[in-house]
């Protein structure tokens, strides 16, 4: 180990780490605070809620984003909900709990002192999105709506119909829109960062491109925040935006940042399954559904064929409520989604492909409804019926799980900065609070907390402690990195081969797919760790980069960003395969109990895998940061 | 004055003018075309209403001036905004598949054009008798009914009563929706009272000169 | 993975508009889509098309798009002279191509407006939309510790025409099929949001008074009430909202009040 992994937790009992952490932090006094630039690198909801506090603190913020507007973010896409320990419900929530339940839901690869942290901002969220005017679901008095989400036994996801990512987003974003009114942010909208730049060990700057001219630019600043999601893309096909990428993240690993536990992926179970060759990306039907929907296939193979409604009740295997009795539908995302393979591997899947369950709202219906059921999930049941042309009314859901989000990232401690000083991660890009898995309507509110609540602090802290010298962007680290970065291009653009970039990424997506996705075994990873550096090579020296760097050049953008992919998804399988538990997301098939169940290997592997970049060609250093849990008893996670 | 200034340059603050000045020429065609009906009642009512009209003197001028105003801040209004909306589109598309709009709401231009120009033509037909073969101040009766002898000026009648229909079928119906008067509604696109308006106007003022050219009134 | 084919394969021509640059004259140019399935997207279709556009040396055809299930409001494309196409309520990337019978050509344009200038083909820029909601499209909440979120109770009422309002996109195409190129629909949605709510009363006037202001600025045409915006809005935001517009900008301009600097303040 070469790394120092110092996660910087405050002591005292846990309940009191955060306060006390706050009380003893330095503070940035007032006046100084519009001398400092900070570089916000990402406008989703982690990105945009930093980006428009800290320049309500006074910081002079630039932000960044690849889209042409702040407001299409990623996180627009989240439908479910949000969590937060209100306890509105009067059902036995606190902060405890959702700390214990997120830890638990993360199979207890996660930091105590982060999710203990997340579940206690979790109750100012609710309140500061309100205040912003987010439309959450309310009942005839009032007051909050809730429903219950997968993982929990509590009602505490807060809502707002189907769009609540959407919803949330547009309030960061409004902030974001009030602070560059008020010019204290710099909004770089269709500007994609392609490398950090460190000065004296420190984050100081990074490069971008202009993706409307191509020009390259250089910003200077005192701190650089990513947020910048996740990874899920890797896959090629994802419930992720076509945009979202790993370069930025990937870039900053370059240069020093660890990346932690990327093996760490999630599964989504309920999304819509692939129709075809050409599909471009897989579209999910929010976990909410899961609160009225019942997931089913045939008990027999023979009657895979059939219409559902000719199956009767006898013959149709509720397998969730089968084996999961006390959780049943609700089972988390990882076990809901390898219990749908199982199914599918058996034979008895439905649909296209035979890669497909169904999940029925037949008895919804008659309980509640079909306007009840219309109110709570109208615009999923639309979005399912225009893409699959089948009405969810009439005809039970065809789902299958697809790669949804990343629980990896790059390492950071207890103040979310990564092993660079000055370079602080927020959201999905950073790995910690979610472990091995994420419960439902968790990443809504991570991204959040760390925007609003968080790095507002801890930033400060790290201006005040730090001496920073001015820097001018013809500083040799600024002049070398934009060298670099222009290198970079024009070789993707001197290729000048045969094949298109996403022929390349439909290629890597199949590799990982197949032997890192679902499940995972030693001979498939290994078999990926071969196939993935030969992939790379033909990239070199095949792709077809049409156009000039001058220009909007779509294609430029996705050439980069599988290049980096392309790199990283080798660190990916590396991890999955050094990783020999399964956990989470992470099932190894060599790894499970006799009934099928994930075996968690806390002895040898209760530790983050922070993974250092070692130069081109050679293997990344493993460092470990040791997971220690003195409030929750490390259990066999049971959902029977 | 800066407050009503700033009020008249917006997009908004133009329309709002032009729905005000629009209603109230509604109103002023209702009651005209209610009048105007007082020529199937007979020569004599006909000719005391008119007279009783003129009878009011000043009030009478203060109200032509009043509607003239109206026309002239609607005219005004609607050249201004078809500027300001032809430049907010350049360049036009290809190929352009309109939905919803009506062939009423896609004519008001071209329709408020025809209509300036009946107006024009119109009070100077019967109200000044430049364009009246034998005009007369003190029988209205007899200039409806020689005015309508040409079949040149009741056809121009018929087609400008036509366009006025379509005209207050959106325009009754815009111009309280502009001013926000109109509730909230599932299908904001519906409108009744706007097609019984139009349907009524038109009807009345068609049936004049077509029943004079028929000879129904002679 | 396998694939389904439920329709078979289609024969498509499309008339794409091909611009440069910011600054280069567009054209129509015609380009063959064959072998296209009726399961896929419509942007799917497109990428289709540009990896053989690309196979065979051509540049692809640049267009916006990015969650392509319709929610982030990137991808907007006037196909065959409706915005996002001809399904109600739907963006262009969740139409999908059982939409077209084989044979059809397919006209596939920009969003045209002074507003929305085109970058490089299908791409416009829509920075107009968050320049319209910098003028006041927000509630003035500086992160911090407000009221606990039960302490205001909103009436479910309420909630929801809030809701309706905010399902906005941004895609723009409500500029794109009015004939006047108005930006009513954008701005009213999200004064209509806001005004809704409690926590909108206090900046209400002077949202609205702004947003109209820099709506227009912006060069966008007025509003007069064609309704085409509301057929082709993928979210089905009502003409309602515009009516609401008008009344808060109406009833700000009427009581407007000349902000004035009060030296504690500075």
């Amino acid at each position: 180990m070469t790394l120092k992994l110092d996660a910087k937790i405050p002591s005292g009992p846990l309940s009191e780490k955060w306060d006390k952490h706050r009380f003893e932090m330095k503070l940035v006094n007032p006046a100084n605070k519009r001398k400092y630039t900070v570089l916000v690198v990402g406008s989703g909801l982690a990105g945009a809620s930093a980006a428009a506090t800290l320049s309500e603190l006074g910081y002079n913020v630039r932000c960044f984003c690849f889209q042409d507007s702040p407001r299409r973010a990623h996180s627009i896409a989240a439908q479910g909900g949000i969590n937060a320990a209100k306890n509105y419900r009067n059902d036995g929530d606190s902060v405890q709990r959702l700390f214990y339940d997120t830890v638990k839901g993360g199979d207890f690869r996660a930091r105590e002192a982060n999710v203990y942290r997340l579940a206690q901002v979790s109750v100012d969220i609710i309140d500061q999105c309100v205040a912003q005017g987010v439309p959450f679901a309310r009942e005839y008095g009032g007051l909050l709506a809730n429903r219950s989400f997968g993982g929990a036994q509590v009602s505490r996801t807060f809502y707002a119909r189907g769009q609540t990512g959407q919803q949330l987003l547009l309030g960061a974003y409004q902030a974001l829109e009030k602070e560059i009114a008020r010019g204290g942010v710099t909004m770089f909208e269709r500007h994609e960062m392609l490398e950090l730049v460190l000065v004296d060990g420190k984050a100081r700057g990074i490069i971008v491109r202009d993706l409307v001219s191509g020009e390259i630019e250089t910003h200077v600043g005192d701190a650089v925040v990513l947020a910048t999601g996740g990874y899920g893309t890797v896959f090629y096909l994802s419930t992720n935006a076509k945009g979202c990428n790993v370069t930025a993240a990937y870039r900053a690993h370059r240069k020093g940042a660890a990346f932690a536990n990327p093996c760490f992926t999630q599964i989504h179970p309920t999304c819509i399954p692939v129709a075809g060759e050409h599909q471009s990306k897989l579209t999910l039907m929010s976990e909410s559904l899961r609160n009225d929907g019942r997931v089913w296939v045939p008990k027999r193979r023979k009657d895979c064929g059939k219409a559902p409604s000719d199956i009767p009740e006898a013959d149709r295997d509720y397998y969730l409520e089968r084996k999961y009795p006390s959780f049943g539908n609700l089972s988390p995302r990882d076990i809901a989604s390898r219990a749908a393979k199982e199914a599918c591997d058996d034979g008895r899947g439905v649909g296209p492909g035979g890669r497909g369950v169904y999940l029925d709202f037949a008895d919804a219906i008659k309980r509640v409804g079909r306007k009840a059921i219309e109110e709570r999930y109208g615009n999923l049941f639309e979005m399912y019926q225009r893409i699959t042309d089948e009405d969810p009314y009439e005809r039970p859901m065809r789902i299958y799980p697809a790669v949804h989000y990343t629980m990896g990232g790059l390492w950071v401690d207890y103040n979310l900065m990564s092993t660079i000083p000055g370079l602080h991660v927020l959201g999905e890009a950073n790995f910690s609070d979610h472990g091995a898995n994420r419960l439902g309507a968790s990443a809504l509110m991570q991204g959040l907390a760390d925007g609003y609540f968080v790095i507002p602090y801890t930033i400060g802290d790290y201006l005040a402690s730090n001496k920073l010298e001015p820097v001018a962007e013809d500083h040799p680290a600024f002049v070398e990195a934009r060298a670099a970065v222009e290198a970079r291009l024009s070789r993707l653009l001197s290729v000048n081969g045969s094949r298109t970039v996403d022929s390349f990424h439909r290629e890597l997506g199949r590799i990982l797919w197949d032997h890192c996705g679902m499940a995972r075994d030693a001979a498939g990873l290994k078999q990926a760790l071969e196939e993935i550096p030969k992939l790379r090579a033909e990239f070199w020296r095949d792709v077809k980069v049409p156009g000039t760097g001058a220009e909007l050049n779509q294609s430029l953008e996705k050439a980069g960003r599988v290049a980096d992919f392309l790199e990283f998804a080798e660190l990916m399988c590396l991890d999955a395969l050094h990783r020999e538990e399964s956990c989470g997301g992470h099932f190894r098939t060599e790894h499970q109990t006799p009934d099928g169940e994930a075996k968690r290997n806390d002895e040898e592997f209760a530790y983050v895998a922070a993974w250092e970049y070692a130069g081109e060609g050679k293997p990344p250093i493993l460092n470990k940061e040791p997971l220690v849990f003195e409030h929750v008893h490390l259990s066999t996670r049971s959902y029977k | 004055m800066s407050a009503l200034r700033r009020f008249w340059a917006s997009t908004i603050g133009k329309k709002v003018v032009m729905a005000v000045t629009g209603l109230l020429l509604v109103l002023f065609l209702i009651g005209h075309m209610l009048g105007n009906l007082q020529m199937f009642v007979g020569a004599d009512a006909m000719n005391r209403y008119a007279a009783l009209i003129k009878s009011t003197g000043e009030l009478l001028w203060v109200a032509r001036a009043g509607l003239l105003a109206a026309a002239v801040l609607h005219i005004v209004s609607a050249v201004q905004l078809t500027m300001i909306n032809r430049a907010a589109r350049p360049a036009d598309y290809a190929k352009r598949e309109p939905a919803v709009s009506t062939i009423a709401s896609r004519t008001m231009r071209v329709g408020g054009v025809v209509l300036a120009a009946f107006i024009v033509f119109h009070i100077g037909h019967f109200t000044v008798g430049t364009f009246h073969p034998a005009f007369s101040h003190t029988g209205v009766y007899g200039n409806v009914i020689l005015g309508f002898r040409s079949p040149w000026v009741v056809l121009f009648y018929v087609i400008a009563m036509a366009v006025l229909g379509l005209h207050l079928f959106h325009g009754a119906w815009s111009g309280v929706r502009t001013l926000g008067l109109a509730k909230p509604s599932p299908d904001p696109l519906h409108r009744k009272v706007a097609l019984w308006i139009a349907i009524a106007v038109w009807a009345g003022f068609t049936a004049i000169p077509v029943a004079v050219f028929l000879e129904i009134l002679r | 993975m396998s694939a389904s084919t439920a329709g078979a394969a289609m024969h498509l021509t499309l008339h794409v508009w091909r611009q440069k640059g910011p600054k280069d004259a567009g054209r129509m140019v015609q380009y063959p889509a064959r072998d296209i399935s009726p399961d896929m997207s419509f942007l799917e279709m497109l990428d289709t098309v540009n990896e053989r556009l690309v196979e065979s040396g051509d540049e692809p055809i640049a267009f916006d798009h990015d969650c392509r299930e319709g929610i982030c409001g990137s991808c907007g494309l006037m196909i065959n002279g409706s915005a996002h196409g001809p399904m109600k309520l739907t963006t262009a990337c969740q139409l999908h191509m059982r939409s077209f019978k084989d044979g059809d050509s397919i006209w596939i344009e920009p969003w045209r407006a002074k507003a929305f200038p085109v970058i490089k083909d299908l791409v416009v820029d829509r920075g107009a939309f968050d320049r319209i909601i910098q003028a006041g499209g927000f509630i003035s909440a500086p992160t911090g510790t407000p009221q606990d979120a039960n302490g205001l109770p909103i009436a479910k009422a309420d909630a929801d025409l809030a809701m309706d309002n905010a399902a906005c996109i941004g895609c723009g195409a409500c500029v794109a099929a009015c004939p006047n190129a108005s930006a009513s629909l954008f701005t009213a949605a999200k004064i209509s949001h806001l005004g809704a709510l409690p926590q909108g009363q206090p900046e209400r006037k002077r949202r609205a008074k702004a947003m109209v202001e820099r709506m227009d600025l912006e060069g966008f045409g007025g509003c007069t009430l064609f309704g085409e915006c509301q057929e082709a809005c993928p979210k089905g935001i009502s003409l309602d909202a515009i009516m609401q517009m008008n009344r808060d900008y109406v009833l700000a301009s009427a009581t407007a009040v000349e902000e004035k600097v009060h030296a504690d303040s500075a």
